[in-house]
Order: structure tokens, then sequence, then C-alpha cells
């Protein structure tokens, strides 16, 4: 059960940052929930290639019988975390041109379209 | 160099570098941008078609990246590490969509946009949309689905957003962005659970070792969730109103399209991931979803007054009618594989011609604003007068995804109407009567925006944007009227490939 640990946090992590979306109006703050969801599920993705007592990955630094972390994961997560990036650049971005219409960060008052 | 061999990875390479060197080109000299992207667009065409053509006749393709051998796909000891891009008439079904729709809108755009209001910007992102599609379209694995996706996230958002004089444009971009990003997010969330599950991101192989354990069931859900939220299926499209409302009208074709390989990833996964535990009560889930988004849609349409978000509840309502066509395969066809067969066909022809229909009528409305100077139906009317040809074509694409025979629509719509009344003649009461409003819907809006007195007198059209409609309207007529020769030879091998190609799928990337 102790074990399960990490997983659990991750999955309260990601609860967390969809209760910030779903219930924050200022836009920064939903942009900050996206990640906040997103660190979660990356927490997870590196938690799900930890093993116990192993050691980095790399293949020439290990002594012969020892046991290595998974690199798989930790690759994907290199990925995931490089896309974040530009996906929260675009959204702030998109934020920033909202303020200087609408001169508001309230998601109920910049609402322009909507029905 | 064997072309046909390596067609697959250049399809995806040629658009996603073509596209970055685009700005570079445009600083030199707007004409060599143009000179350019008509390279890019031509060559990413023809390999489209190389590879699809590959497929129909010889076989699934199997590419891998990083082996000695474009067919290496396993790591010596069995097991598929590579990334590994596996295309089957399905995924080049798609892939010859997403040219489709690129080349005209590309057509469309020479004259469509305007060069110092960011045209550089709009081509580039198209091109970089084409790219996401056709990596969506193709890859063999979990992951690369995801990055792919991502990919199509930032391209499209931009596209909607990139207008940033205007307010509305970017309030439309962060909402989709939003969605989109929860969307990916959730994708990404289910591939950690099979990853951590079963050790594999390769699609072939989960396929294989899935045994449909409670983690495997909360995957599916995110991943069903995930991916309905960027193909904009009720109750999650909140922003594809707004979307295909504010972006410009060579992107919304565009956007359609990637609504539509959100949904083909859908069926990748629904059926080739989770065939072996196929259930039927996810096929009545994707019932469900696909009525209630067809009638909720059309609902939406009637009391619109802008011609965009008018249209825009349409393209919303095309996407109810391919759910429901594949969710009634999916809940038939281990009982009756004939009818099921026809639903998924059903739902599968319906993409092209939603992709042909629903284009047209979104590069019309873009004809109408830059003729017209606005979109909304209160203040237009008349432009029947003037401009015969986009008249001509928004009525063709409006009685087209309205289903009146002869034209695309009914050659599909009628295929779901009779497998989904096998399932439950309610199903396919509430799909007429969805087509009965969209009808209405159209009749209204080309009332109210072409006929009647003229009220000012609207700008010409451009001739490439006649032309790229006229394409377009070509299908519409082509494919009303020879559904059976674009069945036979198009839907019924990519429908085949979902459920009785699944072993032909697995056997070509596993080897066994």
């Amino acid at each position: 059960m102790i074990g399960n640990t990490p997983f659990v946090v991750c999955m309260v992590l990601v609860l967390l940052g969809l209760w910030a979306l779903l219930f924050r109006r200022n836009l920064i703050k939903v942009v900050i929930g996206i990640k906040i969801v997103e660190n979660g599920v990356n927490l997870y993705l590196v938690a799900t290639g930890y093993v116990r007592g192993g050691i980095v990955p790399i293949y020439t630094y290990a002594p012969p019988d020892a046991a290595m972390v998974l690199p798989t994961p930790q690759a994907l997560t290199l990925t995931s975390i490089v896309i974040g990036l530009a996906t929260t650049a675009l959204m702030l971005a998109f934020v920033v041109v909202i303020h200087r219409h609408k001169k508001t960060l309230d998601g109920r008052k910049v609402t322009e379209l909507s029905g | 160099m064997n072309l046909a061999a390596h067609a697959p990875i250049l399809a995806v390479a040629v658009p996603l570098l073509g596209a970055f060197a685009l700005p570079l080109w445009a600083k030199l000299r707007p004409s060599l941008r143009d000179l350019w992207l008509v390279l890019v667009a031509g060559a990413t065409a023809a390999l489209t078609v190389l590879v699809a053509v590959q497929v129909y006749t010889v076989g699934i393709q199997v590419y891998t990246l990083g082996g000695a051998w474009p067919l290496d796909t396993l790591a010596p000891g069995g097991f598929p590490i590579r990334i590994v891009l596996a295309v089957d008439a399905l995924s080049a079904f798609m892939g010859l969509i997403t040219a489709l729709v690129a080349v005209v809108g590309f057509a469309y755009a020479w004259r469509y946009l305007v060069e110092d209001e960011g045209k550089t910007l709009a081509l580039t992102l198209g091109t970089l949309l084409w790219a996401g599609m056709l990596g969506m379209a193709f890859t063999g694995d979990l992951f690369n689905l995801f990055v792919f996706f991502e990919v199509t996230s930032i391209a499209a958002c931009g596209l909607v957003g990139y207008r940033t004089w205007a307010s509305r444009g970017p309030e439309a971009a962060f909402k989709t962005m939003v969605m989109y990003t929860v969307g990916g997010l959730f994708v990404l969330l289910a591939i950690a659970l099979l990853y951590g599950e079963y050790g594999a991101l390769n699609l072939a192989y989960l396929a294989r070792q899935i045994t449909g354990s409670v983690v495997d069931r909360i995957a599916l859900a995110l991943l069903l969730g995930g991916l309905l939220m960027k193909a904009g299926a009720v109750p999650l499209h909140m922003w594809a109103p707004d979307a295909y409302g504010e972006a410009p009208a060579q992107a919304v074709i565009l956007l359609v399209a990637n609504t539509q390989i959100s949904l083909y990833a859908l069926f990748r996964v629904l059926f080739t991931l989770y065939g072996g535990v196929a259930d039927p009560a996810i096929g009545w889930l994707v019932v469900a979803l696909g009525t209630l988004t067809l009638l909720v849609a059309a609902l939406m349409a009637v009391v619109q007054m802008d011609l965009g978000r008018l249209v825009a509840f349409g393209a919303v309502s095309q996407i109810g009618y391919m759910l429901l066509g594949v969710g009634v395969g999916l809940t038939a066809i281990a009982a009756r594989p004939a009818y099921g067969l026809v639903a998924i066909q059903g739902g599968i022809f319906h993409m092209l011609n939603d992709a042909v229909a629903i284009g047209l009528l979104f590069l019309a409305v873009g004809a109408v604003e830059k003729a017209a100077g606005n979109r909304n139906l209160a203040n237009l009317g008349g432009l029947g007068h003037d401009l015969t040809w986009t008249t001509g074509f928004f009525l063709l694409g409006s009685l087209a995804l309205a289903g009146i025979p002869p034209l695309n629509g009914f050659a599909s719509k009628l295929m779901i109407y009779q497998s989904s009344f096998l399932l439950s003649p309610i199903l396919s009461a509430l799909a007429i009567l969805a087509s009965i409003l969209l009808l209405a819907v159209f009749v209204k809006a080309f009332q109210g925006a072409f006929l009647g007195p003229k009220l000012s007198q609207p700008k010409p059209v451009p001739v490439p944007m006649l032309v790229a409609m006229g394409v377009l309207a070509l299908g519409v007529l082509a494919l009303g009227l020879f559904p059976e020769l674009v069945v036979r030879h198009l839907v019924a091998p990519a429908a085949d490939a979902l459920w009785t190609g699944r072993d032909l799928y697995l056997r070509a990337v596993l080897g066994r």
C-alpha cells in the first residue's frame, strides 16, 4: 500500500489542478491549474519508472550487476515538459492579448463569444 | 533510396521542416515563400498519395525510425522499443482527407489572406497543422500520438488567435487552448497508466497485451474524454463554434479536418487497442454521445445570427453523425458483422463528405465576409445578385450537409440511418430530425444572406478563392453521384481495417 503513495499524490495533484481550472475565474489561475495537472501527470510518469535502489540509467557508468531505473518514462517526461512549456507560453500570450483588449482578467467579464 | 519505403516518414517530415522554413523565405521575398509553399504542399500531397496507393494496393506500410531497416520494428528479444509508423487503409484515408483539405485551403488562402495581416504566420501554422495531422494519422505508438496531438493543438490555436489586433480571436484561441491542453493531458495520463501496467508504448504490442482490467478501463475513459474534447463532441464542444467562427476561413477547414483526425485516433483506440476486450457498453456510450452531439448542435444552430457561428454548429453536428455511425458499428459488429460494417462505412464515408461539404460552406462564408465586410445575418441580404458563384456554392454545400439527394451528404447519412435503425428506430428518427433542423437552418441563412433586395454593392470574390470552392463543389457532386465507387474502393478497405483488419495490423507491426 505504502508503495502506491506517489501515485496517489500525483492523482491528488491532478484533481487539485482540475478544481482550479473549473472554479477559478482569473485566467492566469486557470493556466496555473493546467500547469498543476501537467506536473501531476509528469510526476506520475516518472514514478512509473522508479526501481527501488536503482541508479541513473547510463549504461557505461553502471556497475555490472546494478539495477537501473527505467529511462523511457524519463524521456517521455522530458518531452512532455517541453511541450508543456510551449502550451503554457502560448496560453499566457493569449492572456496578455486579452488583457490588453479588455483591461481585466476575470473570465466572466472578458467573454464576448457565447451561445 | 527507396522512396516508397520511406514515404510515410517523409510525408510527416517534409511539411514539418517546410513550415519552419516558410518565414525565412518570407523575410527574403513573399513570392519566394509562395513558391516554397507550392513545392512543400505539392511534395507532401504527392507523398501522401504515394503512401495511400501503396497501402491500398500492397498492404499495411510499416516504418521504423532508428532501425537498420524500415521493417525492423522489433529490438533483439522481440520487444518493440523503437518509434514505429504504421499506415493502414484508415490512416491512409485520413491522410488523403488532410491532403485534399490542405491543398484546397492553401489555394484559397493565396488571395483570401492579406499580406500585412499575418499571411506568413497563417501559412506557416497551416503547414505545421497539416504535419501534425499526418503524424497523428500515421503513428503506430501512443506517445507519438500525444506529441502530434500537441503539435496540432498549438498550431490550431495559433491559427485561431494570431490576429491579435482583434479581441475575439485571442479569446476563442484561449478557450480552445484550455480544452485542447486538458484533453492532451488526459491522453498523456492514460498513456502513463498503460505504460505503468504493460511497460510498452507500441499500439500493436499493447493491443496484444491488454486484458481489460480496471486500470485499462480508467485509461480508456481518459482517452475517450481527451480525444472527444479535441473532436468537439457535445458536451465538450464549447470551443468549437468560437474557434470556427473566429479563425480565417482557410484555417477553419483545417480545424475541421483536425477534429476528424481526433475521431480517427479515437476509433483507432476503440477498435485496434481495445478491440480484443470490446464491450457493447462502450459502443452504446459512443452512440449516446453521437446522438446528443448531432441533436444539440443542430438545435443551437437554429438560434445563431452570425453566419460563421451558424455553419460552425452545423460542423459540430456532423461530428455526431460520425460518432453515431461508428458507435453503432462498435455495438453491433460482434453480433451482426454485416450491419456493423455498413455502419462503420457510413461513419467513415461521412468524414470525407463532411470535409468536402462543410469545407465548401466555410469557404463560402469566408468569401461572403470578404465581399460584404461582415457576417451578421441581420445586416446581410441580396448578395445573390452579384456573387453568383458563391451563392451557388453555399446552396450546394448546405443542401449536401442537410442530406438532400443526390448530393454527397445523403449517400453517407443514408448508410448511417439504415444501420442505426437496426439498433433502435429512435436513433435514426433523431438523426433524421437533426438533418431536417439543419435544412431549416440553412434555408434561413441562405434566404437571409443571398436572397432579397440588394442592400449594398459587395466587392468581387477573387478567382483563386472561386477555384478552390469549385474543386470542393465538384467533390460534393462527384461523391454524391458515384458513392458506390468511392465506398467500394476507398471506404470499404478503411472500414475493414478497423475490425477484420485488426489482426493484420498487429501482425504487420509485431511480425507474428
